[in-house]
């Protein structure tokens, strides 16, 4: 066989050890196709891995618009991740964009919307599964706003650092017009990674003045005498009360059923006063008993109507749950009916409020995205549906409607009229607190209806709490009308 | 090899009845296609970074281009017989690293290791071709045999009296070069292997207890491979270089079992691979993490430390997927320490994906077959051990590297062969590549037309 080495044929060790090599080298195929195919998704979905979070923040991020205006965008850091959220007028619209985080991820329309903001809607792509074939970046598209930046910035001015919020909707809609909060941060200080994110991130989370505290959706307030409203959209949808001239059975001062509490007025002329001029005077006695006299079952009922325990609410970020308690006493169920007790709503509710009855008794849910679209401006998605519900009946709204003009006419929210519209209003000065301690809540809702317009163009809801202003001069009418004012005339364009 | 050629030999008895073609064209071709693929993929890097062509493409190309030529213009005069397809392979492998490590250089501006590594390149083709044009035949090795074991255990060595870097002491530092001499004493080993194993080997064959289908060995002729695991054993523990240490004890074994053909070396050299290795996985920490590292790969992320090397690497390779991202857009510099050099795979599994992955592979893996068929076609056993210990080295080296980044087996340091930043490797690397297209040429102009067995 062989010439050498003995009849050991080397030729066949050596395709042997040729064969050994191979295998070693297949195995390392093998391998890499067992990583690289069959286990990838595994290791691409790992949170420790950071590609994705690369991918994401390695194109700029679409925009939030207000019109035809963007109040966001990016900026190249040229860092490992790469763009960085940049706000226009941060604090003014920091309660609907929310902020995007490269550290403390996204709220509110940045969180919302990130699909679209963020190039990962299946809808940008223009084909199906075509991101997944290229594995190119999804092109991003923007969210457009259904704000008014006029009524945004008048609410904001008007609040003019006092802790407070404003929601504005237009009634025909449901497209909400402003959102304010007071006071507010730069969502901007937020965008990055670095150590300076971090103390700002502490800083904001340990203010006492709460400023990443979007008070407009996400607090509720004791709604005090602005809840007549409700009250009296129940006694009138109930037929308690047919005449809003006819005097009602309401002693003076009124003793809570079934205890030796008496509820008084601030002023005079409430006994036996008729609807019209107790709405007009705010009457705590009338409400009181009008609350009683219509039944826990009736008011839970209205108030579920206008949107009150409802924790289903998205606009599209979710609303805090206005409550108005039903399993209750009478004695709670006439504090209740007056906004106290265990009733509470969110500035929005409130507006929704006011938009319910502006709009012949009928509500749309509230919503803050026009629509998204791409780049181009071409719509990828409207607002969706939204639903509409009657509140109260179409007579009863327009009974109201006259009740909250005569308030702004000669009542206590004159400071609200505008020049050329009519003007609904409704004041309230809510005491909260133990003991009822607590610096009151200054409220007012409000709708305006130009001459020339055939609908009321806006409802809005004012809410001031300020610990720093004299306990007397806090009021509905004085604190918070003005600035309802400002947002409708912004709206109407006066 | 033909079966065919055998009668006509045997007619002409020991006269060269074949002239094998010298292809030396085709090896010139296929060095073009070299150049020409790396210039490319340097481009493609430039192209997906910046948009444009990097400005130094044509140099890259040109010093490559005048390197490889040069190699071409050495193996034309004194190789002309050698197998063509060495050089090209070399070229590409070694193009393809200069990109990699260009491209992980635009991710670290202050760290810039492209240059220097086509220096070291440079070294290394001037090596090649030192090798090629001085050293005529290789048997002139086999007389200096121990002259490169003493060579190899002083290099392998050194490092011990210079300070540990990360963990292992294999580098010597000398005016802000960074030298490795346990590659070259690699070269140095595996010669010494083939010439001891060729002239020892009818009495290492001698066959002992036969239990089973193995022949073990007797105990007389257990000295050497003990001595040589004895070395391994020392060199892991000294160094802490697993990496190295399996090598040469995978070197050893599969050139003693081409050389005596027995199964009981192979045996018997697992046996003592499986002992040594729990042995100083149990007593060296710095083993027994990586061994730790390698079962629970994720075990740093779910103890909340964020991930290790290994579970970076892991995911490069992930996200390259089939084709990869695409030069210059992958995230392999996430791995962090040593991405240019032990882990440089994982670039290439990223931005190339399996299918460049498996390029890369099927390359190495000609490379070896072709040192084999060298080694099979030649006649004298000196020459086919030493084929066979350079092909196997390549082979294994590969192995112990791509599996320990792509989580086939425990990770250990070790380079790469031409694709990882290393002037010490790339410079072995061209002397292994200069010596198998020596004996090569040896074996390819002797050729009679009859196979040796």
């Amino acid at each position: 066989m062989s010439e050498y080495g003995g009849g050991r044929p080397m030729g066949r060790y050596i395709r042997h050890a040729c064969a050994f090599c191979a295998l070693l080298l297949a195995a390392l195929l093998v391998n890499a196709a067992r990583v690289q195919v069959v286990q990838s998704r595994v290791y691409d979905d790992s949170p420790a891995n950071r590609r994705g979070v690369i991918a994401r923040y390695g194109q700029p991020r679409g925009d939030i618009m207000v019109g035809d205006e963007p109040v966001t965008g990016s900026v190249d850091t040229g860092e490992q991740l790469r763009y960085e959220r940049s706000y226009k007028d941060g604090p003014l619209y920091a309660p609907v964009t929310g902020f995007a985080s490269q550290s403390y991820g996204t709220t509110f329309l940045e969180h919302a919307g990130d699909g679209v903001l963020s190039g990962t809607d299946p809808m940008l792509s223009p084909l199906p599964l075509w991101n997944d074939i290229t594995r190119a970046p999804g092109r991003v598209g923007n969210v457009v706003t259904t704000l008014n930046q006029d009524a945004q910035t008048a609410a904001y001015r008007g609040l003019a650092g006092r802790k407070g919020a404003v929601a504005a909707i237009e009634p025909s809609t449901g497209r909400i017009l402003a959102l304010v909060t007071s006071p507010s941060y730069d969502p901007g200080e937020l965008s990055g990674n670095g150590e300076a994110v971090s103390s700002a991130w502490a800083r904001l989370n340990h203010d006492p003045e709460k400023p990443m505290l979007n008070r407009a959706v996400r607090q509720t307030y004791p709604p005090g005498s602005t809840f007549k409203v409700v009250t009296a959209a129940a006694a009138l949808d109930a037929g308690v009360v047919t005449d809003l001239d006819a005097h009602t059975d309401s002693p003076d001062p009124y003793r809570l059923p079934g205890t030796t509490t008496r509820l008084t007025n601030e002023g005079d002329g409430c006994e036996d006063a008729s609807l019209r001029s107790a709405f007009e005077w705010s009457c705590n006695t009338v409400f009181a008993k009008l609350g009683v006299d219509v039944g826990a079952k009736n008011m839970a009922a209205t108030a579920a109507a206008f949107g009150f325990n409802d924790a289903r609410l998205r606009i599209p970020f979710s609303v805090a749950p206005s409550t108005f308690d039903q399993h209750v006493d009478r004695a709670q169920l006439a504090l209740s009916s007056i906004g106290q007790y265990n009733t509470r709503a969110t500035p929005l509710q409130m507006a929704m409020v006011a938009a319910a009855v502006a709009d012949g008794g009928q509500l749309r849910a509230p919503y803050l995205v026009e629509r998204t679209t791409r780049l181009g401006g071409q719509t990828l998605a409207g607002s969706g549906a939204h639903p509409l519900r009657q509140v109260m009946t179409p007579s009863t709204a327009v009974r109201l409607k006259e009740l909250m003009a005569d308030v702004v006419r000669e009542g206590t929210g004159r400071r609200a009229g505008i020049r050329g519209a009519l003007v609904g209003g409704k004041t309230g000065t809510a005491q909260h607190g133990v003991g009822n301690s607590g610096v009151p809540y200054a409220w007012f809702v409000s709708w305006a209806q130009a001459d020339d317009s055939p609908q009321p163009q806006v409802a809005v809801a004012v809410v001031v709490e300020d610990a720093s202003a004299n306990r007397g001069e806090i009021s509905g009418g004085g604190d918070a009308a003005p600035i309802a004012q400002g947002v409708m005339r912004a709206v109407l364009g006066r | 090899m033909t079966k065919a050629g055998t009668t006509v030999a045997a007619a002409q008895a020991r006269a060269p009845a074949v002239r094998l073609p010298r292809r030396r064209g085709i090896e010139l071709s296929l060095i073009v296609l070299a150049v020409l693929l790396s210039v490319y993929g340097y481009c493609a890097v430039g192209l997906a970074r910046t948009g444009t062509v990097p400005p130094g493409a044509a140099g890259y190309g040109a010093g490559l281009g005048v390197l490889a030529l040069l190699a071409h213009i050495a193996v034309r005069i004194r190789a002309p017989y050698a197998d063509p397809l060495f050089l090209p392979i070399a070229v590409l492998l070694n193009g393809l690293g200069l990109v990699l490590i260009y491209r992980l250089d635009l991710e670290t501006p202050s760290d810039q290791a492209a240059p220097a590594q086509l220096v070291w390149s440079t070294l290394g083709v001037g090596l090649f071709i030192a090798v090629v044009l001085v050293l005529r035949d290789h048997r002139v090795l086999q007389r200096y045999s121990y002259v490169w074991v003493a060579v190899a255990l002083g290099l392998l060595a050194l490092p011990i009296l210079f300070p540990a870097v990360n963990g292992a002491r294999i580098w010597l530092r000398i005016a802000g070069f960074s030298i490795q001499p346990g590659e070259f004493a690699k070269v140095l080993l595996a010669v010494f292997f083939a010439a001891y194993l060729a002239a020892n080997r009818n009495a290492l064959a001698y066959t002992g207890r036969r239990l089973w289908r193995l022949q073990f060995p007797t105990g007389r002729v257990l000295g050497p491979i003990v001595t040589i695991w004895l070395l391994s054993v020392g060199v892991l523990v000294l160094e802490r270089d697993l990496g190295t240490s399996l090598l040469f004890f995978g070197l050893f074994v599969v050139v003693l079992y081409v050389a005596t053909g027995r199964t009981g070396w192979i045996a018997v050299g697992l046996l003592l691979a499986v002992l040594g290795a729990v042995a100083v996985g149990r007593l060296e920490p710095h083993v027994n993490q990586r061994i730790e590292d390698w079962l629970h790969p994720f075990a740093t992320i779910d103890a909340g430390q964020g991930p290790n090397q290994l579970s970076q690497s892991l995911f490069a390779f992930a996200a390259g997927g089939v084709l990869g991202t695409g030069l210059g857009a992958g995230h392999s510099i996430l791995i962090g320490f040593a991405a240019k050099s032990d882990f440089i795979l994982a670039t290439a599994g990223e931005e190339l994906g399996l299918s460049g992955l498996a390029a890369i592979f099927l390359l190495y893996a000609l490379l070896v077959e072709r040192g084999y068929r060298a080694g099979r076609a030649l006649r004298e056993p000196f020459g086919r051990l030493l084929a066979v210990g350079l092909a196997s080295l390549l082979a294994l080296q590969v192995f112990v590297i791509a599996g320990g980044v792509t989580g086939l087996i425990p990770l250990t340091g070790m380079a790469m062969p031409f694709l990882a930043q290393g002037g010490s490797s790339v410079v072995t690397n061209w002397a292994i590549v200069a010596l198998l297209i020596r004996v090569s040429d040896k074996a390819r102009s002797q050729y009679d037309g009859r196979e040796a067995s």
